[in-house]
């Protein structure tokens, strides 16, 4: 199979990308090395759109993240994809942190942010009720919000597949050959050729580039191991509330999800291997250890799980998202580390704009950047949810007691383009298991519905691909 | 002197029992237990101790992969996995009844294996 | 809209004893709403003997001790509706539930019991470090896996907590040829009976590793071991006491907790100890003719107990029904020095019964005293050759000694070691 161009990476900025390019009249694969899209930093970081004062002036982060969270909000409402403004404030706990809070303002506004302000203890107070006495004053900038990450990815590499993009899964890159035509690509199901690469491979961007020669790009693996809270204590934190920042990233954040969840973390800690998501029980100690410094009240009794993920910083602090020097057609999207989610959408027009340098883009005559919103039979009334059994007895049945999900939609999500092909996959399109039991009771009917609809037995069916069976053979 | 000790499970309490036995092997004495019940559950189970089996069986014809069944009976102790041999062999047709005969007189314990549950 | 004199949201053995014992009780009209496709609940997984001893005084499977039950509903003109999840259950008792058939029903019901049982405690309760690879589930899940789907959960396992679920599936996965390295339970003694212990475990030389936990899981896509390590007196691990045992699977035992969603949202207010309603003598929850009971009132170790429980509640709903049931003054249950919790946490003071109050112990105890008291006076007192966390007990009030107490007043109910 040959395409005009390979997009290699499935996690946000591949997916935003892939999106982007499915305009035009060019052959676009997404290769992704796991069994579903958003399987890598995507899916594990803090789901959080930043305003864009951190980053130092003149900076590609500093650029990207102010516009791409200037986009965000029209993104998501085209990709069906919750987006909550909630704000953010930078607490300081003393007057020498407040000078750090006024630092960032005035870098704030050099880069553009807008809706920036400086508030005092008073004021912080007010907005944010839960905040510890000791907070003296914040940094609030209200065009921040919260977005939820693998949600942006399915729907952005959903709506790219309508347009025609090739979804191709478990396609891991092993090398990469150049010829008169452009690249063929040796993957793990097979030869692919391309004659324009897009290397958004995260974590491996810096291994992807090797393959044709380039080892410019340096990146150091740093991990962030996360908790989730309950619901029932989602309204902790109004804003995202930061502590001030260091040489290590944004410290420990305490922030409301999308969904209605608390989330705190990240830690943050360099480390060799660049696929280890494990939890430490140092890291989950300092997590709450911090968390307390702003919200005295938060308790990890109420957690539902906890996770870590693994960013790609970059050595030179910056996003590098250019022209390859060593093989002509191949363009990095690489060291996207936060504010990464906040820019993937800007990303993605830059991209297409270095692409088009030489690449003509001619757009399609037929062509959505809408993608409609799924079935979610939990926010519908009664009468809509009468009316859509009566369409379709499949949504009567619910499968996932905590989160009310119904076997429809999890037939919805397997039936989807680019959709899920695991349990975790479901989970993530679906949240069925995600509740307070965590699986406990749907898990095994999830298996089944997956092996149904995919025609296999249910020990086939695995968590999140690879190895990750759930069941084994029959007992009989 | 042989000795043997033991974990009573007639009743919640758990008495810690000892049993001795004399030289041919026989039981001497039953210590440690606070009732008659722990002297013969002692008794039995140093000497033929019992086990109800419960498992489950291949469904053959039905909308169940598996039903599940039990000993009608205690079987010894010792014969569980050789049962359980027997057992993961066998299969019934559906539909299957509560109580109907899955294998009968199982390995000539004079115990047969029978369904517990319905299966269509 | 559908108009039923009892509504019973969950067709468990606690929600079929309910609503045969309003049936016996003159209620005419009962709709029982089960959302799994039999009737039967957890039981129907429960494939092991030992259900049954005191009610019917036989050894019966988990599906024998339903099967009974759902024998006797057939007989009547209950009527059952399985598959039918129970979304809402609004002010004045309008149930909306949801099924395949009927689409959305709402139903008007002049009393309703709830009956949802319990779950499992989740891993991510537990904050154990490591990988979120496959092959962790609770014992309740690989149950279901082994005994109904028939599919094999894992080769090598380790269990973490030794509550009965978990010995029971020990002894199940060694049966199915299984190799069970260990149980690991966080208490210095173990949740299960004794005979579990005996029966699941030293039956199989699979040994039980007391004041121990799992602190880290291993293994990118599929479990490859854990980490164990031994705990101190504050449940905390002891650094260098960590060990590596190589696994495929591990399985939680860690707890059960009362499915009570649809209780909280129709605003009920939890007991924090049990985690299930508050409710009188007949099980009658702060709303009016909302009952509860079985596993979503307060968790129970035998089955037995949840019929007897569900019987009360459906008797209480009868009397309600018909407006006999007696509400009013009401003195209050507490549970202190070393007693948890009590059921019920309230008595009518006119009621017209004797009321058994149902509570747990939070240690073990050996020869011990219970001992109720209100005011200070003693009511009365049971002794106890021993007392542990893992069995209920219960004491019984006489209607006698319950109408004489004042308004308001406390019934402590406390140990004596």
């Amino acid at each position: 199979m040959t395409y005009d161009v390979a997009v290699v990476g499935a996690g946000v900025v591949g997916g935003l990308i892939a999106r982007e390019l499915s305009r035009f009249q060019i052959k676009v694969a997404l290769l992704e090395k796991c069994n579903d899209v958003a399987m890598g930093t995507t899916k594990a970081n803090s789901a959080i759109v930043h305003g864009g004062f951190d980053a130092q002036n003149g900076t590609l982060k500093a650029k990207l993240n102010v516009q791409g969270t200037l986009m965000m909000p029209e993104v998501c409402e085209k990709l069906s994809v919750p987006f909550k403004k909630n704000g953010s404030v930078v607490v300081a706990f003393s007057e020498k942190e407040m000078d750090h809070v006024k630092e960032l303002y005035e870098r704030g506004i050099k880069n553009g942010v807008p809706e920036l302000s400086v508030i005092d203890q008073a004021e912080l107070r007010r907005i944010e009720p839960n905040i510890s006495d000791k907070a003296v004053g914040a940094l609030l900038s209200e065009s921040a919000g919260i977005v939820c990450p693998y949600e942006l990815t399915i729907a952005a590499v959903e709506n790219a597949v309508t347009n025609g993009v090739e979804f191709i899964r478990n396609c891991e890159v092993k090398a990469i050959n150049e010829n008169n035509d452009g690249y063929v690509l040796d993957t793990t199901v097979g030869e692919i050729s391309a004659k324009y690469i897009i290397n958004a491979a995260g974590n491996f961007s810096d291994e992807l580039a090797k393959m044709v020669g380039d080892d410019s790009i340096e990146l150091v693996p740093r991990k962030g191991e996360y908790y989730v809270l309950d619901k029932s204590v989602g309204n902790l934190a109004i804003h995202t509330i930061f502590q001030c920042p260091n040489e290590m990233g944004k410290g420990i954040l305490v922030t409301p999800t999308v969904d209605g969840n608390l989330l705190i973390g990240p830690t943050a800690l360099n480390i060799e291997d660049k696929e280890d998501i494990t939890t430490t029980p140092e890291g989950l100690k300092e997590i709450v250890e911090k968390a307390l410094k702003s919200v005295p009240i938060v308790s990890t009794r109420n957690a539902i799980t906890s996770f870590a993920g693994v960013r790609a910083h970059p050595v030179n602090d910056d996003f590098i998202i250019g022209w390859c020097d060593k093989s002509a057609n191949f363009l990095n999207v690489a060291g996207v580390e936060s504010p990464g989610l906040s820019s993937a959408p800007a990303i993605a027009l830059y991209v297409r704009e270095i692409l088009n340098e030489k690449l003509e883009l001619k757009e399609k005559t037929e062509y959505t950047d809408v993608r409609e919103e799924p079935v979610r039979f939990r926010h519908m009334s009664d009468e809509e949810r009468a009316e859509l059994i009566k369409k379709n007895p499949a949504y009567g049945r619910i499968v996932c007691r905590c989160e009310t999900i119904t076997e429809g939609e999890i037939i919805d999500a397997i039936k989807a383009p680019a959709g899920a092909r695991d349990v975790d996959g479901v989970k993530r399109r679906t949240r069925a298991g995600m509740g307070r039991c965590q699986g406990g009771f749907c898990g095994s009917k999830v298996v089944e519905i997956l092996a149904n609809e995919l025609g296999v037995p249910m020990s086939d069916i695995t968590k999140f691909g690879g190895d990750s069976k759930i069941i084994y053979e029959r007992t009989k | 002197m042989e000795k043997r000790e033991l974990v009573c499970v007639a009743c919640p309490l758990g008495c810690p029992i000892t049993v001795t036995f004399d030289a041919d092997g026989n039981v001497e004495s039953v210590t440690g237990n606070t009732c008659k019940r722990g002297d013969a559950y002692a008794r039995t189970e140093v000497t033929n101790p019992t086990r109800m089996l419960t498992t489950t069986v291949k469904v053959e014809g039905g909308k169940a992969y598996v039903v599940p069944v039990k000993s009608a009976n205690p079987i010894p102790k010792g014969m569980m996995f050789d049962c359980m041999e027997i057992i993961n062999k066998a299969s019934i047709k559906a539909p299957v009844n509560i109580g109907d005969v899955v294998v009968e007189n199982i390995l000539g314990t004079g115990v047969d294996i029978i369904a517990t549950n319905y299966a269509e | 809209m559908l108009n039923y004199d009892l509504v019973v949201v969950g067709g468990g053995p606690a929600g079929m004893a309910a609503a045969l014992k309003a049936r016996e009780n003159g209620v005419e009209s009962i709709i029982v709403l089960e959302r799994a496709e039999t009737l039967g609940g957890i039981l129907e997984q429960c494939i092991h003997t030992g259900f049954g001893l005191h009610y019917f005084g036989e050894e019966l499977s988990g599906p024998e001790y339903a099967g009974r039950f759902m024998k006797m509903l057939e007989g009547t003109d209950i009527d059952v509706k399985v598959d039918t999840m129970v979304l809402d259950i609004a002010d004045g008792n309008v149930v909306t539930a949801v099924n395949k058939k009927d689409g959305l029903l709402k139903i008007q019901a002049k009393a309703v019991v709830l009956a949802m049982g319990c779950r499992e405690r989740p891993r991510g309760a537990l904050s154990i470090a490591g990988s979120r690879c496959s092959g962790i589930m609770t014992a309740g899940t690989a149950q279901k896996y082994v005994n109904i789907d028939g599919y094999m959960p894992g080769h090598e396992v380790v269990i973490l907590g030794s509550g009965d679920i978990g010995l029971i599936m020990a002894r199940r996965m060694t049966l199915e040829g299984a190799k069970v390295k260990m149980v690991c339970e966080l208490m210095p003694y173990s949740g299960g009976l004794t005979r579990n212990i005996v029966q699941c475990l030293d039956d199989f030389g699979i040994p039980l590793k007391l004041s121990c936990t799992v602190v880290a899981t291993h293994g990118k896509d599929r479990l490859e071991g854990v980490t164990i390590a031994k705990v101190d007196e504050r449940l905390q691990p002891i650094p260098g006491t960590e060990e590596y045992v190589s696994c495929d699977t591990l399985m939680l035992s860690v707890g059960l907790i009362p499915e009570n969603e649809l209780s909280k949202n129709s605003g009920l207010q939890l007991d924090v100890i049990t985690s299930g309603p508050k409710v009188d003598e007949y099980r009658e929850t702060e709303h009016a003719g909302v009952f509860a009971c079985g596993n979503v009132l307060q968790v129970h170790d035998l089955v037995d107990y949840v019929t007897e429980e569900s019987q009360i509640a459906g008797l209480g709903a009868a009397k309600f029904i018909k407006g006999e049931k007696v509400t009013g003054e009401c003195v209050y249950t507490k549970g202190i020095n070393g007693v948890r919790y009590i059921v019920p946490q309230r008595i009518n003071r006119e009621t017209d019964t004797d009321v058994k109050l149902y509570f747990r112990v939070g240690a073990v105890y050996n020869n011990a005293k219970i001992i109720v008291e209100c005011d200070g006076k003693e009511i009365l007192s049971k002794k106890k050759v021993k007392l542990c966390p893992g069995e209920m007990e219960y004491v019984t009030l006489k209607q006698s000694v319950i109408s004489e107490l004042p308004a308001d007043a406390v019934i402590n109910v406390r140990v004596e070691a």
